[in-house]
């Protein structure tokens, strides 16, 4: 018998199609831009210059860190299966906890932080386990009941601060009030960037590549994934499995909520200035990765790019929120279908035996 | 009058002459039995006959012209019908819907519905038109089978076993059906394994092994034991040389234990028996017998509805408790036994990693070492440990499984049907493999193939219909006997 040949393409090939499929993407819009008459190019460049500049980087680290935390999470949902829509509403579960603990919740002070991350992790998990476990008692589809709970987290946002925590100083605007400095995170001076969000970010991207890759409870994560009969008969307790990834990317959202309150707001306010759909974007920074954890890192400092890039687009060329999102849409699409020819050449015979 | 002849069909497959210069005859107003082992080239010689397969040799007669049949488009329009051994309809459609398409523009009118209530009744097939597939026991759908048969105007009717979704009584409804479509001059073939049906309902029969024909008799005048002889042949098994193990103790346990099947049916109906350490227990039977859901009730893949299943002293009801103590080869290996996306590495694991893990973390350059002998001493075929399991050839995945499931030792091991596909040396390979982890094992073997129970198995049960026919001795067994029990006659044993 013959060794069968290496079909996998090599990474070169991989980035290079990848590079193709921008460059296609930058070419649709191109004709958008040409449209609302402003030059592609000048739009181009200025993107390119102006995120390069000290602020215009800044924005983007700011934007990476809520990319790269819901990605990461949804990287270790999707390696077990769990098709998880609902990391924009983890997300904002997170934030509500955090802004619980931080205005209404008497405890002392110095434990004020600590509390708020552990409340803004176990917010998330708690928000992404209800779908999970109505999957795996009742097999309830999963990619509409996370997707329902969004709503559900957002209107509850939404109630909130334009009802029962409104702030008392704030004029009627629909914001809490401020958190206490206390809880303010850190940042680095002159930015907006709360660099231990960052830094807890890229670590988790790590600790993530680790855990699907060298525990037992990854391996799990993954033989589930693949296959409910195969890790059944593997002995693998398959709802626990999936129970721990959905807390994991629950969670991991929820510290992004966390992030974003603590450490840009300082207060809770309407859910939709929140969050500006990170939760759905990062859908994108995972299968950007191939489910990779420590390449996501590249694909959410790139989703944060354009994120960042869009806002320039409004701001200095006054373009409307449509345009950029036709902007962000097609360079996406681009790169999504780039895939299925980046894919490697896989045989469509199975051996089954009866 | 000769409604179908075959003559000289020859039809190689890849390293299988699955027919071999086969002559078959059908009449007018018979019940033609087509019968055989697993693999005797039934289901080839049918599906040639209805167009699914060419014949590399071989002529094909309808009423005495020459035919050509390229498609089931073709059999269908010379007025050949198949009912399918699992019906193919459409479960969202109602039953009207499902054979609206009989007609022309897909229209099924009032008239039209007659038509078929008449066709129906006329051989006591009644079938209710406005019922969704979805709710129909599988013998009702069946019957829908037929009726569409009988509508397109099949005179030529193949029916692939049959009876293996029905009751009793289903049986006595569908047998008297073919009665009186026999006595209006249509032409039946009934293609089975269950000895006892085809010698009440056929006229005569044709006996296939391997690929070819080695009786067509008048019914009346052959028995089960001449039918079964005919089937197996005068073969002689050659048992492996074995050890004396003295019996160790009790590993598995099954007390009068009850499975469903996926329908809802029963198909496990209180078996009881046990398997000792330093035994190998056959379960021979033909497939759908109730093997697969019994297997997986052991492994805890299934829900046991009555009984006890016990594994190492441990009633079994999760998968997990039955790994602790067992092994498994199942027979679906790309389904479950390997996941064709991940690594080599990762398959070898499968059920493995816990033994390598600590804490909760996996030794990984352990585990490496331990695959990378396992790929060598068993000779599995890869690329590389990295390269994902589908590039795999079928007999280098069937390595990775043996390696898998017996590298490490456990007290029990299940092997559903552990040489299927693989050529003559590997097959060896893992009899040999079984042979060798009996002294410490004990060994639950689940096969079709009557030489290899014969030449593996210390005690034999033979699974018909839920239960056990009847549990043979290694040396009281012969290919004749189960071959007989597996046809559903009970043997006596001793």
């Amino acid at each position: 018998m013959k060794a069968v040949k290496e079909r996998l393409l090599p990474v070169a090939v991989k980035l290079f199609t990848k590079l193709l499929a921008i460059l296609l993407g930058l070419g649709i819009s191109a004709v958008v831009f040409a449209a609302y008459g402003v030059d592609p190019l000048y739009a181009y460049s200025l993107m390119v210059t102006k995120s390069l500049s000290f602020r215009g980087a800044s924005e983007v680290l700011t934007k990476l860190i809520p990319l790269q935390l819901c990605g990461i999470g949804l990287i270790v949902a999707f390696k077990s299966g769990m098709w998880n829509i609902g990391a924009e509403g983890q997300m904002l579960l997170g934030a509500t906890f955090a802004t619980w603990i931080a205005l209404f919740l008497d405890v002392p002070e110095f434990s004020r932080l600590p509390l708020i991350f552990l409340f803004g992790l176990a917010a998330g998990a708690g928000w992404a386990l209800i779908p999970a476990l109505l999957k795996v008692k009742f097999e309830v589809n999963e990619v509409i009941t996370t997707l329902m709970m969004n709503y559900i987290a957002s209107s509850l946002v939404n109630y909130l601060v334009y009802g029962p925590w409104k702030g008392a100083k704030e004029w009627g605007f629909p914001y809490t009030d401020k958190f206490p400095k206390s809880v303010w995170l850190p940042t680095i001076a002159g930015t907006r960037i709360h660099w231990p969000t960052l830094l807890i970010a890229i670590l988790t991207a790590f600790l993530v590549y680790f855990l699907l890759v060298k525990t037992t409870v990854g391996f799990e994560i993954r033989v589930s994934g693949q296959s409910k009969r195969a890790a059944e008969y593997a002995g693998i307790n398959y709802g626990r499995a999936l129970l721990i990834s959905m807390a994991i990317s629950g969670a991991l959202a929820g510290l992004a909520g966390v992030g974003e309150v603590c450490g840009i707001h300082h207060r809770l306010r309407y859910a939709s200035s929140i969050s500006s759909g990170y939760g759905y974007a990062g859908i994108i920074v995972a299968w950007l990765s191939e489910l990779n954890a420590v390449a996501s890192v590249l694909s959410a400092l790139f989703m944060a790019f354009l994120f960042a890039g869009g806002d320039l687009m409004q701001v200095s060329l006054g373009l409307p929120i449509g345009v950029v999102d036709v902007f962000n849409g097609s360079i996406l699409i681009s790169l999504l279908v780039s895939e299925a020819f980046g894919r490697y050449n896989r045989p469509k015979w199975r051996l089954r035996l009866k | 009058m000769t409604l179908v002849r075959m003559v000289g069909i020859t039809k190689r497959f890849p390293g299988v002459l699955a027919n071999d210069s086969v002559n078959f005859e059908l009449r007018s107003g018979e019940v033609h039995g087509l019968l055989g082992e697993n693999g005797a080239g039934k289901t080839t010689l049918m599906n040639i006959l209805y167009g699914i397969y060419r014949p590399d040799e071989g002529e094909i007669y309808v009423d005495d012209r020459r035919v050509r049949i390229r498609s089931p488009r073709d059999a269908i329009r010379l007025g050949i019908g198949r009912v399918p051994q699992f019906p193919e309809l459409v479960d969202k459609l109602s039953v009207a819907e499902n054979l609206a398409v009989l007609f022309p523009e897909n229209i099924m009118s009032r008239k039209r519905l007659e038509e078929i209530r008449s066709l129906a009744e006329k051989y006591g097939l009644p079938i209710n038109v406005d019922a969704m597939v979805y709710e129909l026991s599988l013998g009702e759908r069946q019957r829908v089978e037929v009726v569409k048969a009988l509508l397109r105007g099949a005179r030529i009717l193949i029916l692939d076993e049959p009876t293996t979704v029905l009751t009793p009584k289903e049986v006595d409804t569908l047998f008297e059906a073919l009665k009186k479509m026999r006595n209006e001059g249509k032409g039946i073939i009934f293609v089975s394994h269950k000895l006892s049906e085809v010698l009440s309902i056929t006229d005569r029969v044709t006996v296939l092994r391997r690929g070819k024909v080695v009786a067509t008799l008048e019914t009346a005048d052959t028995d089960e034991e001449e039918l079964t002889r005919l089937m197996v042949g005068r073969r002689i098994v050659q048992r492996y040389e074995r050890k004396k193990v003295p019996p160790g103790e009790e590993v598995l346990r099954v007390e009068n234990v009850y499975v469903l099947n996926d329908k809802g049916g029963e198909a496990v109906r209180g078996i009881s028996f046990t398997v000792r350490r330093g035994e190998i227990f056959g379960i021979a039977g033909v497939a759908g017998n109730g093997q697969k859901e019994l297997i997986e009730a052991i492994a805890g893949l299934r829900k046991v509805e009555k009984g006890r299943i016990i594994v190492g002293g441990e009633e079994i009801r999760t998968p997990y408790q039955f790994r602790k103590y067992a092994s498994h080869i199942p027979d679906d290996r790309m389904g479950m036994g390997v996941l064709p996306s991940l690594s080599v590495l990762d398959n070898l694991s499968l059920t493995l990693y816990r033994r390598f893990s600590r804490m909760g973390m996996i030794d990984m350059d352990d585990l490496r070492r331990f695959a990378e002998k396992l790929v060598e001493r068993y000779k599995i075929v890869t690329p590389s440990l990295g390269a994902p399991a589908w590039q795999l050839s079928g007999g280098n995945i069937a390595r990775l499984i043996l390696a898998r499931e017996t590298a490490m030792g456990c007290r029990l091991l299940i092997a559903v049907h552990p040489t299927f596909g693989l050529d003559v040396a590997s097959t060896d390979e893992v009899r040999r493999t079984l042979l060798r982890l009996r002294d410490k094992t004990a060994i639950l073997l689940v096969s079709e193939d009557l030489d290899e129970i014969l030449q593996l198995s210390d005690r034999i049960g033979v699974m018909y219909r839920g239960r056990f026919i009847g549990v043979l001795e290694a040396d009281e067994a012969d290919p004749e006997k189960v071959g007989l029990m597996m046809g559903g006659v009970a043997v006596e044993s001793g």
